[in-house]
């Protein structure tokens, strides 16, 4: 621990590929892409290609069918259909991108501004985003055209208006959020101007959501403005997609074929753009995914090169001597893995032997991602979506319960094996009172009626230690504090008097002086109740205060194992004396400074 | 939770004035010389002057406005002035039309996206990703293309249901049934997409939520966990959405009624936009923001209602 | 005697009323100096105002009363202007090392970027990057990557790299530890002690965890529901503590032996009930 300490080395991983390359890569995004960037090509020549004047009439030429001067014949007042939909294609996608623009423009701004200093545009923009919300945009498109007529592109600067909120409220939430990041805090600290934090670090968070939106917006703008060309309130004169269709629409039964292209026009490029919104989307959220495979994946690497250590196990001593009853759990070689999307498996827990003893409480420690949550879960069946158990057994009561099915698992869970939680406040569902959670599956577990089912829930938060069982019992949990929550989850979980407690963290997220109550309290109850325990910890000190037996972890085995004075006393493994040694409670205080010690 | 309905109330009422305040001034003030636009063209410069007098046009656009809004207050929202018709008449006819639309395709959005919902998050899989594709296609077509499509295959094709016109419910339910159900589907189709996707995505969300797993840690099995917590902790997104998807279809209600010819407020509104009817107009932007007003607000306390946390407050 | 460096006086933080609830009173009447060269430790449980107290100091909480000196200087109600140049003298390190650097810059922008903001450019911002990576032991081929490739103790060393770019003569550390692993953390402490010794920077270190504080700081100040209840040189203070308070909390922690923790278990238990009975210092108990 000197200045002779080297370096340390990195893992060396692939940078993520970019985000339009992996769009590109996705068979719908390439395809919805291309077909937005063949129509916006065909708005931007396709004036030029147009064979005839989309307005010019020809009376002798009503709805002629298909010929080589008219590829896709003529309209009911003789007009060329291919050069009208050229024309409709440009105006109709310009007048949507049109929307787009002003929407963004105003909604980009004012979110910005807003975000990262707060203040009255916040007011204003919450009316406007009141005001669209409460009517609908055509409903406003129409009270509009009365005042500015039928132009496509005036109405199209309406829209632009009232979608600007949608723009303005994700610009904002990005923003307020990033402004929260401690990044962004440390660059105010490091004196960085606002104008260069709000480039640096807020306009990359923003814009890749802001394309997202822009695609779904623009197709917004392409179905309204439609729509409202559809009803007949646009210009005649100018061809638009919406206009064709309502001409093809009243021309309905003599020639159908006319609302064909209006329509496919209209239709896929809603459904390219909505698409390719879609799988940007998608690719933005699976890019965190890949981070955190990656870093599995970048563990379990590493711990493949271990395997083949033996655990080690240090003999019995007078006090654990105690705890040599019948074998409660036996874990045998266990290995927990969570299925890829590639196909690969990434393992997390690779052979784990654990045995518990009735009444006996074991510890299991070991630093993050050492795997032994996901051990403590795959006893309880109770994996996160993707995880299995791929090999090994969990015998628990002479029952196997490795890839067990629910009714195997019904005669275990909730009656003789139970669960306490690290994070009190989120393992209490929010929705319902404290008693209905506790009696709920005390009913369901122990048949007991309601009554019977309330008497014992207070009682059993009065033994926990509740001041006001019957407050508490009507309380939500937003009406407790955390403390108390995590004394609920505790008498939830010794409400069926259980053989087996495994308590995951129970007393992480706690303060200290609740930790040393919380920590008095599981003592009680396993005396109590003679359960034997399997404590989930990384805390040294809680385990020295609980633990008859402790194993400990790391990168998905147990390296050793034994009775807790045994290996605080003489640890074996070189991990487990290095852990030791980084404790710091009997580290002695460092002195007060002295002139001489500055240099 | 009385202090929150009263300030939930006030601020809709808030709202619903501004709305029309805003609405007013616009179209009063914007709109031209409206009294030469009612006469016509080939009217005298008294004609029109006379015209202007006897509508109140000639007065200032906020004295107009206060004695419209005094008028409106007591239930008389002017005349048409073109057909003279009572402007509260016209609008209350048509509204039964367009809400039935409305309400049956929101029921019916709110019940199939729930169905699929569910399934699509229990299942994942295959089943998942076909209802995930097939509802970012049902958001994506425009309503009035389904629309235009439904009436081409059932109406002229099949010949299952009438393409146009309305029969009202109290002289032939059948013919009713007959005559919304296209109608209905066409302005369903986005409000299921997106109330599915919606509420796919809540219950995935409260499915991995830490307290599903200590309920199952207690002895609960997924189904009773899923249909009790889950689907409760889903509900509030779920209003949400079915609120947005109100509003979006009373929009969808104007187009979809023109193409199966039905006498709703969209009809009415097409056709007092292009005349520059402005009291027409004017009555149904009051009405359309008040029943907005009415349903936000009725799924803002039922929501409140739900959450402990605002209900206790 | 020397001149503190950091000399906090009668400070309140208030922060204003939100939504319908009270104004919260984070910190009342709160006096604490830190010397060039020294550690303070600053310990609490949660919502005793401990990070307010490192976030004023900063200029990122609102001070409503008291004031804030920097080097003899008045900075409790500076503006984020004037408060820019404090940024060479004054740093900080945050506890979480995941939202502490931005996810998309690589680490050679995460360092130079108070470098630039304060006119260092081009290759001697470089040179001073490479400097800092290897200060904290990092290899200098780290500044090409982003955060994201790195564990969470080496992107505390990054932090701390960041904190040092200008040569401060204060970094407040807020629980700049405590999200890392046991292993990670002892040496993560050390190398706070070992650039101590090196530059003699000061720090104001904030934590909720007693053995960390103990072995850091020079003087602790042990802070209780917005008010520091008791302070005094480290070893007085986390071995012999006079407050009712200090007494619970230092009792309240387990040691890492099982026999030992059995006693200080009975210990605890007696001090509590002689607390509860209104023997030693049974003043402060009834504020429970």
């Amino acid at each position: 621990m000197s200045d002779t300490k080297p370096t340390m080395p990195i893992p060396v991983t692939k940078r993520s590929q970019g985000l339009l390359r992996r769009v590109m890569k996705n068979p719908v995004g390439l395809v919805s892409l291309g077909f937005i960037l063949l129509i916006f090509g065909l708005a931007l020549f396709g004036g030029l290609l147009a064979p005839h004047d989309p307005n010019l009439s020809d009376a002798r030429l009503i709805l002629a069918p298909a010929s080589a001067d008219h590829p896709l014949g003529t309209d009911p007042s003789g007009r060329d259909v291919l050069s009208r939909l050229l024309v409709a294609t440009q105006i109709s996608l310009f007048a949507a991108t049109l929307a787009l623009v002003v929407a963004l423009v105003i909604g980009v701004l004012a979110g910005l501004v807003a975000g990262y200093y707060k203040g009255w545009i916040d007011g204003v923009f919450g009316w406007i985003t009141a005001l669209t919300i409460s009517m609908p945009g055509i409903i406003i498109l129409l009270a509009a055209r009365t005042i500015i007529g039928p132009s496509v592109w005036l109405a199209m600067l309406v829209f632009g208006v009232l979608m600007s909120p949608s723009f303005y409220r994700l610009v904002y939430a990005s923003v307020s959020a990033v402004r929260e990041e401690l990044y962004v805090d440390a660059a105010r600290v490091s004196g960085l101007s606002d104008g260069r934090i709000i480039s640096r670090h807020i306009l990359g968070v923003v814009r890749a959501p802001i394309i997202i939106q822009s695609a779904m917006i623009l197709g917004i703008a392409v179905a309204i403005q439609s729509g409202l060309e559809f009803l007949g309130l646009g210009d005649t004169r100018v061809p638009t997609w919406g206009g064709m269709l309502s001409d093809g629409f009243a021309a309905m039964y003599r020639a159908p074929i006319l609302m064909l292209w209006p329509s496919l026009a209209i239709g896929l490029t809603s459904i390219a753009l909505t698409l390719f919104a879609n799988v940007l989307r998608d690719e933005l959220e699976r890019s965190g995914g890949i981070l955190r495979r990656r870093k599995k994946g970048a563990q379990a690497a590493e711990k493949r090169s271990r395997q083949g250590d033996p655990v080690l196990v240090h003999g019995e001593d007078a006090h654990s001597a105690r705890r040599t009853g019948e074998v409660l759990l036996d874990v045998s070689n266990l290995h927990v893995g969570y299925d890829q999307p590639d196909g690969s498996l990434v393992e997390v827990v690779r052979g784990v032997d654990l045995t518990i003893r009735r009444g006996e409480v074991h510890g299991l420690i070991g630093e993050s991602g050492s795997g032994k949550s996901q051990t403590s879960f795959a006893i309880l069946g109770l994996l996160p979506s993707g995880g299995r158990v791929v090999d090994g057994s969990v015998v628990f009561e002479g029952v196997q319960l490795a890839n067990a099915d629910a009714d195997a698992y019904a005669t275990v869970r909730g009656t003789r094996m139970a669960y306490i939680p690290q994070e009190p406040m989120s393992n209490l569902d929010p929705m319902f009172t404290i008693g209905s959670q506790l009696t709920e599956p005390l009913r369901k577990t122990q048949g007991m009626d309601k009554k019977a089912a309330t008497k014992k829930a207070l009682a059993l938060l009065a033994r926990v230690g509740i001041p006001d069982p019957q407050r508490t019992f009507d309380a939500y949990p937003h009406q407790i504090s955390g403390g108390m929550a995590q004394r609920v989850l505790i008498a939830g979980a010794v409400s069926s008097d259980p053989d087996l407690l495994i308590a995951d963290e129970p007393t992480t997220a706690l303060d200290v002086t609740i930790q040393a109550e919380v920590l008095d309290l599981i003592r009680d109850l396993q005396q109590d109740y003679d359960m034997a325990v399997l404590l989930v910890t990384h805390n040294f000190g809680v385990v020295a205060d609980l633990c008859d037996r402790v194993s400990v972890m790391r990168e998905g085995k147990i390296i050793e194992t034994g009775p807790v004075r045994g290996i605080f006393a003489d640890p074996q493994h070189a991990y487990t004396q290095s852990l030791l040694d980084a404790m710091l409670e009997d580290s002695a205080p460092r002195p007060p400074l002295t002139q001489g010690a500055r240099s | 939770m009385a202090r929150f309905i009263v300030r939930r109330v006030l601020s809709r009422v808030v709202l619903l004035f501004a709305i029309t305040t805003l609405a007013f001034i616009l179209l009063y003030a914007g709109s031209g010389d409206i009294a030469r636009r009612i006469v016509g063209q080939t009217a005298t410069a008294e004609q029109v002057a006379a015209r202007a007098a006897e509508l109140g046009l000639d007065r200032p656009v906020l004295e107009q406005y206060v004695s419209w809004l005094g008028n409106a207050v007591t239930g008389n929202l002017g005349r048409s002035w073109f057909s003279g018709q009572l402007v509260l008449d016209g609008v209350a006819s048509r509204m039964a039309v367009t809400l039935s639309l409305v309400i049956g395709a929101t029921i019916i959005s709110a019940l199939l996206a729930v169905a699929l919902g569910v399934w699509a998050a229990l299942a994942r899989g295959v089943v998942d990703r076909v209802i995930q594709f097939l509802t970012v296609l049902g958001m994506a077509v425009p309503g009035f293309l389904v629309a235009v499509g439904l009436v081409l295959v059932f109406a002229l094709q099949l010949g299952w249901f009438r393409a146009t016109g309305f029969t009202p419910f109290a002289q032939d339910p059948g013919g009713w049934v007959r005559s919304v159900t296209l109608p209905i589907a066409a302005l369903a189709v986005g409000g299921v997409s997106a109330a599915t996707q919606q509420i796919r995505g809540s219950v995935i969300d409260a499915l991995q939520r830490d307290y599903v797993r200590t309920l199952r840690s207690r002895g609960l099995d997924t189904r009773s966990v899923v249909f009790k917590h889950v689907l409760r902790n889903s509900i509030g997104p779920a209003l949400a959405i079915l609120n947005v998807q109100f509003v979006g279809m009373l929009g969808g209600a104007v187009i979809v009624e023109q193409v199966f010819a039905l006498p709703g407020l969209g009809q009415l509104s097409v056709a007092a936009t292009l005349q520059g009817d402005i009291p027409i107009v004017m009555g149904l932007v009051l009405a359309t923001a008040a029943i907005v007003v009415v349903v936000n607000l009725a799924i803002d306390l039922a929501q409140a209602f739900l959450n402990p946390k605002v209900r206790l407050a | 005697m020397t001149t503190p460096l950091l000399d906090v006086r009668d400070l309140d933080v208030i922060y204003p009323a939100r939504g319908g609830a009270k104004p919260f009173h984070a910190l009342k009447k709160v006096s604490l100096d830190i010397l060039p060269g020294e550690t303070v430790g600053l310990v609490g449980e949660s919502g005793s105002g401990k990070t307010t107290l490192g976030r004023a100091v900063l200029g990122l909480a609102p001070v409503s009363a008291g004031s804030i000196a920097f080097d003899g200087r008045d900075i409790s109600h500076l503006s984020r202007r004037a408060r820019r140049p404090l940024a060479r003298d004054l740093q900080v390190v945050f506890q979480d090392p995941y939202s502490s650097l931005n996810p998309s810059m690589t680490i050679e922008q995460i360092l130079a970027e108070p470098l630039t903001a304060n006119g260092v450019e081009g290759k001697a911002a470089r040179d001073r990057v490479r400097g800092l990576l290897d200060r904290v032991h990092l290899p200098a081929d780290a500044a090409n990557r982003l955060p994201k490739e790195f564990s969470g103790g080496q992107r505390q060393r990054i932090a701390i790299a960041r904190a040092l770019a200008l040569d401060p003569k204060l970094i407040v550390c807020d629980e700049a530890v405590s999200a890392l692993d046991l292993s990670t953390q002892a040496r993560v402490l050390d190398l706070f002690i070992e650039i101590q010794e090196a530059t003699g920077v000061a720090y104001l270190f904030v934590t909720h965890d007693l053995a960390v504080v103990r072995h850091v700081s020079h003087r602790v100040a042990v802070l209780y529901r917005g008010e520091i209840v008791e302070s005094g040189p480290g070893a007085q203070v986390t071995l012999h503590p006079e407050h009712p308070y200090t007494q619970r909390l230092f009792m309240a922690a387990p040691v890492p032996d099982p026999d030992r923790q059995q006693q200080r278990r009975e210990a605890r238990r007696e001090l509590l009930a002689a607390q509860a009975s209104g023997a030693p210092g049974g003043g402060a108990t009834a504020a429970q």
